[in-house]
């Protein structure tokens, strides 16, 4: 019988059916940081418990870091609590951490796959939403809170409920201006906040094929924004070539033998979906956000919808909205004013991602009154930029060129937005408050996009810049 | 070894307005810079809290309260159990909703906090009732499936593993994942990437 990929992958990774009628799922890699982690080793210690397989978990630390000065101690005595924490619990447990300064730290769903170690056919768990970027190989990749971690830790297992499945076909080739984040930012808008509850995501159609695995990454790691908790493409060449040689993928004959398994994994032709939904990606624009959920966007020449156009259900939420962000029904949103432009976060702090931004700013200057910065996702991404001068490229345009972390995504660290600022993101929540000020706004959108808004000092059309 | 049985969660409500609450509202990001759970109940909603003086969190007349009464997709966002841990810890025993987001409903059902989701219709009703009758005692029995406010009795909802897990006393899932013993290193040594292609 035809099968898809999470029937094939939940079935190789069943340990056995639960007495709950769950299915108690081994985790073939886990991830942690030093925000959803202390608690859980705290737990395993109380319970006088190991971690059962300490060479499937692996550890760095983004979420807290510093992003202009990364020297220890740092002046946030929270955050160098939670550093010693991790380093501490990595040494008694026997886990691999990938430490600032060893030229493998960074945002941890950048790591994972630019180090091999995220792969096709693999379970894949993290304390963190966006472990679905890891989707983008073909892997069931899922965030979990921290009693979970513990769970991992403790068993390497997860007490779980299969999701159901939904296909999101997307044909045609990408508008010039149009990337992989206005994909999930348009999929988002059109299936709901809340559409994916109870599903996992396979993505599939010409354009996600055609994607590279950084675009993938950009697509799958915002499946979490509709809800949706796993969100996988199914692997091809392009994700074996992306593997081919990193450091923790397998090597040289093993990787063919590998690669033939890999090819078995993804889901069989005429295999049944729960659901399946269409979009054509020729008629997709550049995205923004123009509300407080990553679902209230718009088309970048879109108006802000009326409120008779939104389903009545919606209708509180769509003016409580309006009113944090003070925009208006109807209002457009190119030539809003921006204080803050941020290109980072896990969503898109790649080299691709950084490649597109420096090509728009080159030669230009940030406008003046807005403060710019670039945070690349790892410490490889960084030095591949700075090999090829894009940090000179922004540093000439007026960006700050920063270390790399999870930094204004979040705002755990210092990097936030002041008061009412609005900023415009690379990132992937546009909350209220998400970015480390109670009434600071997020216009969520390409880096492409930040890019062309921090140069005119408003929000643009960034395909009329790239005309 | 197991977690205790859930079968009945009794008191009082607090009703919180609105659709889409994220975890970042829950607990802001900031209060996340710690190496325990202890005292998170003090942030919960810090923001919000502070920009709106009537938050339900705000009033004295919901104070011991312990069943909260939410819209649709409560709990979206951040996988951070710094949220339900700070609910807990404020005092927070159950959950009525809407709807909830996955991985917050995982969370609160691996800290013993169940989440049930009512209709839309009965959401709105027991958010207003309780408003206005703040000292009403509610219970959400999970072995009937219902929720008793006043003279009714509401339909409850909760996926059969979770319901199973609060009745049998097994969410704290540690000890019955460790209970599959060597069948653990047996599923791993069938998957390739384990043993090295």
């Amino acid at each position: 019988m035809a099968e898809t990929l999470l029937d094939k992958v939940w079935r190789l990774h069943t340990v056995r059916e639960l007495p709950s009628g769950q299915t108690q799922l081994f985790i073939g890699l886990h991830l942690i940081h030093e925000v959803t982690s202390p608690q859980a080793f705290l737990m395993l210690r109380e319970l006088g418990l190991k971690v059962r397989f300490p060479n499937r978990t692996f550890a760095t630390i983004d979420h807290i870091v510093p992003t202009d000065s990364q020297a220890r101690p740092f002046a946030d005595w929270l955050a160098e609590q939670m550093t010693v924490a991790l380093v501490k619990n990595c040494q008694d447990f026997g886990i691999t951490l990938f430490d600032l300064g060893s030229g493998r730290q960074g945002i941890v769903h950048v790591i994972g796959p630019e180090l091999g170690l995220t792969q096709p056919g693999m379970t894949i768990a993290c304390g963190d939403s966006h472990t679905s970027t890891h989707g983008a190989f073909g892997a069931l990749a899922f965030g979990i809170g921290t009693s979970q971690v513990r769970d991992v830790l403790a068993t390497q297992c997860l007490a779980m409920s299969k999701p159901k499945l939904r296909r999101i076909v997307v044909e045609g080739t990408l508008p010039r201006g149009v990337y992989a984040k206005d994909v999930i930012l348009a999929i988002i808008r059109r299936l709901g906040v809340k559409g994916g509850v109870g599903y996992a995501y396979e993505y599939a159609g010409s354009t996600i094929v055609a994607m590279t695995m950084e675009e993938r990454m950009t697509l799958c790691n915002m499946t979490i924004e509709g809800g949706a908790r796993i969100g996988y493409v199914n692997p091809d060449r392009t994700t074996f070539e992306y593997l081919r040689g990193r450091p923790f993928a397998p090597q040289g004959e093993a990787f063919e033998r590998a690669v033939q398994w890999w090819q078995q994994i993804a889901s069989d032709p005429g295999a049944t979906y729960d659901d399946e939904v269409h979009f054509d990606a020729a008629t997709l624009q550049p995205m923004v956000t123009w509300g407080i959920t990553p679902g209230q966007s718009v088309g970048v020449t879109e108006p802000i919808p009326e409120p008779e156009e939104v389903p009545e259900a919606e209708r509180a939420a769509y003016w409580e909205a309006l009113d944090f962000m003070s925009f208006r029904p109807g209002q457009r949103l190119i030539g809003t004013p921006i204080d803050v432009a941020f290109i980072g976060s896990c969503t898109n702090s790649r080299l691709s991602d950084l490649r597109v931004a420096a090509e728009i700013v080159r030669g230009r200057k940030v406008a003046r009154g807005v403060r710019a910065l670039v945070v690349p996702g790892s410490e490889a991404v960084a030095r591949a930029a700075e090999a090829e001068g894009l940090h000179e490229i922004f540093q000439d345009a007026g960006f700050e060129w920063r270390k790399p972390g999870c930094s204004m995504c979040l705002g755990m660290n210092p990097d936030r937005l002041r008061g009412r600022e609005i900023c415009a993101s690379s990132s992937n929540r546009n909350f209220k408050g998400r970015q480390g000020s109670p009434t600071g706004r997020t216009l969520l959108m390409s880096p492409a996009m930040v890019a062309a808004a921090a140069i005119a000092g408003h929000v643009v059309d960034v395909r009329e810049v790239l005309r | 070894m197991t977690s205790a049985i859930i079968r009945e969660i009794t008191g009082r409500g607090i009703p919180l307005p609105g659709d889409d609450i994220d975890t970042d509202r829950i607990i802001p990001g900031r209060f996340l810079r710690c190496v325990t759970f202890e005292g998170l109940e003090a942030h919960v909603f810090a923001d919000d809290r502070q920009q709106n003086p009537d938050h339900p969190f705000n009033q004295e007349k919901y104070l011991g309260a312990s069943l909260l009464i939410v819209g649709r997709n409560f709990g979206c966002g951040s996988s951070r159990e710094h949220a339900p841990q700070a609910l807990m810890r404020w005092g927070i025993r159950g959950i009525i909703g809407e709807s909830f987001a996955e991985i917050f409903f995982a969370n609160c059902t691996a800290i013993g906090v169940p989440c049930v989701t009512v209709s839309a219709e009965d959401a709105r009703w027991l958010r207003e009732v309780v408003a206005a009758h703040p000292e009403m005692e509610l219970r959400l029995n999970l072995e009937a499936m219902t929720v008793h406010a006043g003279d009714r009795q509401l339909a409850a909802h909760m996926p059969e593993g979770a319901r199973r897990q609060f009745l049998e006393g097994t969410w704290n899932s540690t000890f019955v994942l460790l209970e599959a013993g060597e069948a653990i290193e047996r599923t791993a040594a069938q998957l390739p990437y384990v043993t090295g292609f």
